[in-house]
């Protein structure tokens, strides 16, 4: 059987990437061969995963040099003259081996007013919204984020400023700001504005082009944009 | 700076991009088709002076990029230098002035 030749970061911000050989097998993904290294070879090796079905978002790595979900990624469609190289995610502290610190990540979430707040009561009957309404709509091309952080990574913008809110906490308040039940729209509108905020999105459409889940955070970002330009317009409060 | 002004930038640099676009375009044409014979700087000046329509095209040519411009610089001194802030906006201001100062002066120079 064939070897895969992995080479895996080792360590925090300050490491060195060491290599392992893996047994090449039918349908592997790259968390496979992850899993296969931390049961095998050697036990100290850290890393994350819970659904190993492209669910939970927690599995997410650097495959040569790519943002990847690694439980949906088959070595196949990855591996270079059967090699392979795993990091952890860019645009995010390393704590150890393929771990990062997503609390800065999911912290943006909340900065973008990432949180639904109704006005309804228990009293009160459901809201009716119309599966066709433009809003729905809007609000449905954006809501099944899995908050892998691929999108994160893969943002330039991101890189260069950090506190950018990002793809992922931008597309969040989107799909809030398409909901007839929430009630913080300005303030919202007010939180993604400005230059660490929807308006530093340059539309280079890595977090895009990278989604594992085929989402357009950028279209999220240019919705933003229109929106918090009517909201200025109109002089809301 | 206020979520306000933070739009009111983004709306200006888009709708000067828009002038921009046509302005560079109807510049370029028109420069190619004036001179494709050859002109001299006394040709050129003696057909454009006293000419209001130009006049009043190239002024909005350089107000539009002494806005565009530096809210684009703006970007680019954050991304690039990490500078952010007043002191940043300031420079930028000054910038403009500038920008707008010495693109008037060179319009009122060809066109008044």
């Amino acid at each position: 059987m064939n070897s895969l030749h992995v080479s895996v970061w080792r360590g925090g911000a300050q490491g060195a990437f060491q290599a392992f050989e893996v047994p090449r097998r039918a349908s592997q993904t790259v968390l496979d061969v992850v899993s296969y290294i931390q049961r095998s070879l050697d036990p100290t090796l850290a890393y994350r995963f819970a659904c190993r079905v492209g669910m939970c978002g927690s599995c997410a790595m650097t495959v040569n040099g790519t943002a990847r979900w690694t439980c949906r990624t088959h070595v196949d469609k990855v591996a270079k003259e059967d090699r392979i190289e795993i990091a952890p995610l860019r645009n995010l502290p390393v704590i150890r081996d393929l771990v990062t610190d997503m609390r800065e990540f999911f912290d943006k979430w909340a900065r973008a007013k990432g949180q639904f707040r109704g006005a309804a009561t228990r009293h009160d009957g459901f809201a009716r919204i119309r599966p066709d309404s433009t809003e729905r709509r809007r609000a449905d091309a954006g809501i099944e984020c899995i908050g892998c952080a691929v999108c994160y990574a893969s943002c330039e913008v991101v890189q260069r400023i950090p506190d950018y809110l990002g793809p992922a906490a931008l597309n969040r308040a989107w799909t809030l700001v398409n909901d007839a039940r929430d009630v913080m729209r300005a303030e919202r509108l007010r939180a993604v504005a400005g230059d660490a905020g929807c308006h530093a999105c340059h539309t280079q459409m890595g977090c895009t082009e990278r989604c594992p889940v085929k989402l357009a955070p950028t279209a999220s970002i240019a919705g933003l944009k229109r929106e918090t330009a009517r909201w200025m317009m109109r002089g809301e409060r | 700076m206020s979520a306000r002004v933070e739009t009111l930038l983004w709306i200006a640099q888009r709708a000067t991009a828009g002038v921009l676009a046509v302005c560079v375009a109807v510049h370029l044409v028109t420069m190619t088709y004036a001179i494709r014979g050859g002109l001299s700087a006394e040709e050129i000046l003696s057909r454009t002076r006293g000419s209001t329509g130009w006049l009043v095209f190239y002024a909005l040519f350089v107000v539009a990029a002494a806005v565009h411009v530096p809210i684009g610089l703006r970007a680019a001194l954050a991304e690039w230098f990490g500078w952010r802030g007043r002191s940043r906006d300031a420079a930028l201001a000054a910038f403009a002035l500038a920008l707008g100062g010495l693109g008037m002066r060179a319009v009122l120079g060809v066109f008044s």
